[in-house]
């Protein structure tokens, strides 16, 4: 019975892989923002900013590089934000009610939507990467097989870890809605300022200060910062800024990151428990 | 409330903001009996279900399920109960084997076991050549067969069905029963709601009708029809008028009506050991009989008896 989230996560990768049109749209969007948002403004800011100089001894980086690390974010955060849809279905079509009634522990329904959506963003992540390896992004420079393998593992551990807060958020926002309307509603207003106040297109450098500060609370900030360090070391210079990031920030980012989860899964779980099912 | 009530309801009361679905019932269901509860639309029979089965919170009374309160050990009374809900609940894009699958798996029903009961219970509703179709592309009837065989196939200790053959033809209906009663048969206690009287009629061992939130009456349902005491007995005969004359002072007969088509008698009592004399009393009276018929009252008629006539589709 302590595994019945894998039963739930069984069904919710039936349904994923069943959804012809979901998949593909799925495993499509993240290479459509590489091929196209990536190289047209790669070649704008690359020219705006070829004039900088690299400090001595640091590796500059193009813009198409820098940015894939934001496309793997903002995907997870797209595709975690809509991981907890199924729910709204399930309760909306009665399905949920199959579920409640059974004797596996509640929190094992959201458990299993949650792995199920960690695992997407996992191949998406894998997708970007390699799709982007294709068209030139400079991830991993150097690095030998071993540190490709950890690094790949390092960029897995801030997706999860990232991508669970926000599945346990939206499962949450599931349960409490009626409507699938209402949920696409709170994406679209949380996307955005999630997405434009952090470092996941730009460097943060240049707000003013109290956007910057506001970006260090946004987890995205944090994730895009482990998958920076992961992806291309702790000390580059892109878009006309250095990056240096030293273990303790990534743990700190991880740690952040692995608090918001919490939160959310305590969040999640007071929902699931009072869950009734008309 | 003796050691043998696996269902034990007191004074349940619910409440949909200000609107009162259940108005303070209370009833029991006997270990290993067919109970069936009927109402109108609207009576409170889902809403019953559904706190019974801890869908819904207890809001007032008390409420046991199987040994457990609902309210205090709601994951003990799931693991002893299996709910078959009102409407169709399938998740449109699996197949009918990975509904059984599924539902097995959310039970905890160790492999060797959940493959045996899925392949058996398969079989008997008769969906094992169906078993990769997604149920989406299954008909009404096949669509509520899967959802009985699901289900059963936890072998819960009491098992809920909500209109389980709401929609299915005659044939169907039937096989179900036999389903039902074998279940039954197995162990398993069933409490059923339904529309079609005849189906609680047959089944059921006791029966309660609410209206309105509130319980009406319970009773086996020979002693429910009994109760109504309206047994009615046709009769043609070669002289009506004399026919009646002569049944005066049978004193089970509380009322004889004539009509073109014969005589309507009435009995107060049962009817069917009132018949006999009623012929012998027309025959020695020298008047020839051409058709008797008895008319018992059916569970209709109780049903339409103790929740009036009007349509209930509206308001409540
Ligand atoms: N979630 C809800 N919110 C508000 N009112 C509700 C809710 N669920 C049920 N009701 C009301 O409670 C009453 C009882 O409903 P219930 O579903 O228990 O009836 P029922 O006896 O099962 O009827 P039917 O035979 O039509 O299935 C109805 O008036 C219904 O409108
Ligand atoms: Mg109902």
């Amino acid at each position: 019975m302590a595994w019945g989230f894998l039963t739930v996560y069984w069904r919710e990768m039936i349904r994923y892989v069943r959804f012809r049109t979901q998949l593909f749209s799925s495993l499509l969007q993240p290479a459509l923002w590489m091929a196209f948002f990536g190289i047209a403004m790669s070649s704008n800011f690359d020219r705006f900013t070829s004039s900088i100089p690299a400090p001595a001894g640091v590796i500059p980086l193009d813009y198409l590089t820098f940015m894939a690390a934001g496309v793997i974010a903002m995907t997870t955060l797209f595709t975690s934000l809509f991981g907890g849809m199924s729910l709204l279905f399930d309760k909306n079509w009665g399905l949920m009610r199959e579920m409640l009634a059974s004797p596996m522990p509640r929190t094992h329904i959201m458990l299993g939507v949650s792995l199920s959506g960690m695992t997407k963003s996992f191949i998406q992540a894998s997708i970007i990467m390699g799709f982007g390896l294709l068209l030139g992004v400079q991830f991993f420079p150097g690095y030998s097989a071993a540190r490709i393998a950890l690094s790949i593992l390092g960029i897995f551990a801030f997706v999860g870890a990232f991508s669970l807060g926000f599945l346990l958020f939206s499962s949450t926002i599931s349960m409490r809605l009626e409507s699938p309307e209402g949920l696409q509603g709170i994406i679209t207003l949380l996307t955005l300022p999630l997405f434009f106040v952090s470092n996941a297109l730009y460097p943060i450098q240049a707000f003013p200060a109290f956007l910057q500060t506001l970006s260090i609370f946004n987890p995205l900030t944090h994730l895009v910062n482990g998958i920076r360090y992961f992806a291309l070391g702790g000390d580059f210079f892109a878009v006309g800024a250095r990056y240096t990031t030293s273990t303790v920030d990534v743990l700190g980012s991880f740690a952040y990151l692995a608090v918001f989860a919490a939160v959310m899964y305590l969040l999640a779980r007071r929902t699931f428990e009072r869950a009734v099912v008309t | 409330m003796g050691g043998d009530d696996i269902i034990e309801v007191r004074d349940l009361e619910h409440a949909f903001g200000n609107f009162t679905a259940v108005r303070g019932i209370s009833f029991t269901v006997k270990k290993g009996e067919i109970f069936s509860f009927l109402g109108p639309n609207g009576a409170g029979k889902s809403t019953t279900i559904n706190i019974l089965t801890t869908l819904l919170p207890l809001q007032k009374g008390t409420v046991r399920v199987a040994g457990y309160d609902v309210a205090r050990e709601p994951g003990k009374v799931r693991e002893a109960i299996g709910i078959v809900f009102q409407e169709d609940v399938l998740d449109r894009d699996l197949t009918v084997g990975e509904t059984m699958e599924f539902h097995g798996r959310l039970y905890g029903i160790p492999r060797e076991e959940r493959r045996r009961r899925i392949d058996d219970l398969l079989r008997i509703v008769e969906l094992d050549s169906k078993r990769d179709e997604r149920t989406k592309n299954l008909s009404g009837g096949m669509k509520r067969r899967l959802q009985i065989a699901r289900g059963l196939m936890t072998q819960p200790e009491v098992l809920f069905l909500d209109e389980p053959t709401q929609g299915l033809d005659p044939q169907t209906r039937m096989r179900i029963w036999d389903y039902i009663r074998q279940v039954n048969g197995a162990g398993t206690t069933i409490f059923l709601t339904t529309h079609y009287m005849e189906e609680a009629d047959m089944l059921s061992d006791r029966i309660s009708i609410i209206d309105h939130g509130r319980l009406v009456v319970s009773g086996t349902p020979a002693g429910l029809k009994n109760a109504l005491g309206e047994d009615v007995v046709y009769l043609e005969t070669e002289d009506d008028g004399k026919a009646r004359d002569a049944l005066s002072g049978i004193e089970e007969i509380r009322s004889v009506t004539e009509s073109p088509r014969g005589l309507s008698v009435t009995i107060s009592a049962d009817g069917s050991h009132c018949l006999p004399r009623i012929i012998e009393r027309v025959r020695g009276a020298g008047i020839g009989i051409s058709n008797v018929n008895l008319k018992k009252p059916t569970m209709d008629d109780v049903f339409v008896h103790y929740t009036g006539r009007e349509l209930r589709d509206t308001g409540a």
